[in-house]
């Protein structure tokens, strides 16, 4: 298993994800798991396969788990705010990655994403 | 113009750091080629044939003399003084320098403008009817709808990762000036019985290596469901397009392999689940985004008769003049293809030239269109004379707005790595070939589209006359398509290949051929080029280029002819 990063540090000893969903996988299919799981991990095939944003979002909000959510694959530093904005808390890094410049990078992408948020809570907030 | 407020800014702000702090990463060795290039073409920056090439984003066309006076400024002191205005309303400067790029991203950001999703697999540039908001005809100011999706999916987390880039065109008239069947997605404003404004919604359209038609999913989807709906498109087509062949990855293969029932099927079932979330548009976030456009002053005139006009006022205005929906008020076409100049070229000093002009007849205002000519929308129609003549001394008053030399083509072979051919050369020929107005007038309103490859980024495919350049054993050698129409008051079509590709120095000679063949033909002078070639076929069209040389000799390799 590689370096799991999660709430901005390296997780020492993280536990085997419970459920491991595929990129062609259908979330909804798995929901009685998902009821049960404590951690539940989304493959990326590759870099630039954004199929599993679309299937954390469904995790999250369709089927309402509300565990660990570990992204898994390819996945890498310029990836992690996007993932964390479609329900992702956990992220296991590709082989090479480094960990510490994952973290940085996050944050840096993260003051992008809170203008992204608030764009959202505008557009709400006008109703 | 939509003015940003400070969350607006916050995001093109953020968005410049973090390109600053990924380009840093790149040229210290912390960041590979493969990944880097994920993300640079996502902030518009292609590596090109001589240089990197920095795709700007215009949204939905609109500028203020303020960005262009600012874009002109960029242009001169980190690119070689000009730019290239592009089919989708975009504008590139090809020669900038990579570790510059940042730099130009915050010059940007500081008058509004930004190059976020312009290239890269993501919601790309949304564009629009050039007219909107002054058009007669129209049921909704498209641009308020257009930035409305530009918020949505700027940064729209799901949808960073796309299959392959992804197109949206609005039109808020039942007239198509957007091409909205040849996008990705399509929107077309309608207006149900009861009042209500709604989107008729066409997916699966696009041009490139696979030219398709696309197809009505829905023929009315209520704005305030307008996101939602997009949102289950995107979604649907985010999990199951293809992604295992590049040239397979587009939503219109998606559609083609499952057939439209199917496909609507899975959007209305994902639709089903989104519909009434937070995406749900209200009265007040309409109204909210409305109210940041800047807003024409119009002063209570009477529209004017130029009867008694000296000859080339006449035909400029004939032209290049557009109803306005305002009395006494027109819209100018100021077109960028001149003979010498590739289309949609401008320097930077005619940038501010026109900047000039803009404040002075056009409420500092201008648009882009997506026929790569520049647009003046609210100008009094008294000032016509006076605009005319400083447009005629800037060379931007050519008189032939949507006629034959008003050609749309790619870079090309000069510039972008992908071509098979050289475009530019191609359109020069044909525009010295027509350089008599009286027989360009004659010959009417005629699209001529021109690619250097089978990208197909000059539109050919919807042409009335499309050229496209391909490669014979290191040759570039030309093909012709009839018949294809982008749409408007009558619905898009995709041409036809004419017959074997010609030699680069016998395309003007072709085309003059085909107006010839036209003018034989056509029973008026309201029955245009395309309409012949639909009543009449293509047969008489390709007899008058190709002669009686049947297909099977001319198909054989023409080296000599290299």
């Amino acid at each position: 298993m590689g370096i799991v990063i999660k709430n901005g540090r390296i997780v020492p000893d993280p536990p085997p994800p419970d459920v491991v969903l595929e990129p062609q996988d259908e979330p909804s299919a798995l929901a009685a798991r998902l009821r049960t799981a404590r951690v539940v991990a989304v493959r990326f095939a590759a870099y630039n396969d954004g199929r599993g944003y679309s299937i954390g979002r469904m995790v999250r909000e369709r089927c309402g788990y509300a565990g660990e959510l570990r992204a898994v694959g390819e996945v890498a530093a310029d990836h992690l705010a996007a993932l964390r904005q479609c329900g992702f808390d956990a992220f296991e890094l590709r082989e090479g990655e480094d960990p510490q410049e994952a973290l940085a990078a996050l944050a840096v992408s993260e003051a992008l994403y809170a203008a992204v948020r608030a764009v959202r809570a505008r557009a709400a907030r006008a109703s | 113009m939509y003015l940003y407020d400070d969350i607006d800014q916050r995001i093109v702000d953020a968005r410049v750091r973090e390109f600053r702090e990924q380009t840093r990463r790149y040229l210290a060795g912390r960041l590979s080629e493969d990944d880097f290039r994920a993300l640079r073409l996502r902030n518009g920056l292609y590596l090109q044939r001589h240089a990197p090439m920095l795709r700007i984003a215009i949204p939905y066309g609109m500028l203020s003399t303020r960005q262009l006076r600012a874009l002109a400024d960029i242009a001169r002191r980190y690119d070689r003084g000009y730019g290239h205005f592009t089919t989708r309303q975009n504008l590139q400067l090809n020669w900038v320098r990579l570790e510059q790029v940042p730099d130009i991203l915050a010059e940007l950001a500081a008058v509004q403008l930004h190059a976020i999703q312009t290239s890269g697999n993501c919601v790309r540039n949304v564009t629009v009817d050039h007219l909107a908001g002054v058009a007669r005809d129209e049921i909704v100011d498209a641009r308020v709808w257009c930035e409305i999706v530009r918020q949505w999916a700027t940064l729209h987390p799901e949808f960073g990762f796309l299959p392959r880039k992804f197109k949206i065109a609005v039109s808020g008239s039942p007239a198509d000036r957007a091409a909205t069947f040849v996008h990705d997605i399509g929107l077309q404003a309608r207006r149900a019985p009861c009042g209500e404004t709604g989107f008729r919604v066409i997916v699966g359209g696009g041009l490139g290596r696979l030219p398709i038609v696309g197809q009505v999913i829905r023929d009315f989807v209520p704005w305030r469901d307008l996101l939602g709906y997009l949102e289950a498109i995107l979604r649907t087509y985010n999990r199951f397009g293809r992604r295992d062949n590049p040239h397979r990855a587009r939503l219109k293969v998606l559609v083609r392999d499952w057939g439209i029932d199917r496909f609507r099927d899975a959007v209305e079932a994902e639709w089903a689940q989104l519909r009434g979330g937070p995406q749900t548009l209200t009265e007040d976030e309409v109204r909210r985004v409305a109210s940041r456009f800047t807003q024409p002053v119009y002063e209570p005139l009477a529209d004017l008769d130029f009867a008694e006009e000296p000859r080339p006022f006449a035909a400029w205005r004939r032209r290049n003049v557009h109803p306005h929906k305002q009395p006494g008020y027109a819209a100018v076409t100021l077109t960028l293809k001149r003979p010498g100049v590739a289309p949609g070229d401008v320097t930077a000093d005619e940038m501010t030239a026109i900047a000039d002009l803009a404040d002075r007849y056009a409420q500092g205002e201008l648009r882009v269109t997506h026929e790569q000519n520049l647009l003046f929308a609210d100008v009094r129609q008294r000032d016509l004379p006076e605009l005319w003549r400083a447009l005629r001394d800037l060379g931007l008053a050519t008189p032939n707005a949507g006629l034959l030399t008003d050609v749309i083509a790619c870079p090309g072979g000069d510039y972008c790595a992908l071509a098979n051919a050289r475009s530019i050369p191609i359109a020069e020929a044909i525009q010295r070939r027509f350089a008599d107005l009286d027989e360009l007038l004659d010959v009417g309103d005629l699209d001529l589209n021109i690619s250097g490859c089978m990208n197909a980024c000059g539109h050919h495919h919807v042409g009335h006359i499309g050229i496209l350049g391909v490669d014979k054993n290191g040759a570039e050698f030309y093909q012709l398509e009839i018949g294809g129409d982008q749409g408007g008051e009558r619905p898009a079509a995709l041409g036809k290949v004419l017959g074997p590709a010609l030699a680069g120095e016998e395309v003007a000679d072709a085309v003059a051929r085909l107006v010839r063949t036209y003018l034989a033909l056509r029973e008026s002078e309201a029955e245009r080029f395309v309409d012949v070639v639909r009543r009449a076929g293509p047969e008489p069209f390709r007899r008058s280029v190709y002669g009686d040389r049947d297909q099977e000799r001319a198909h054989r390799p023409r080296s000599a002819a290299a």
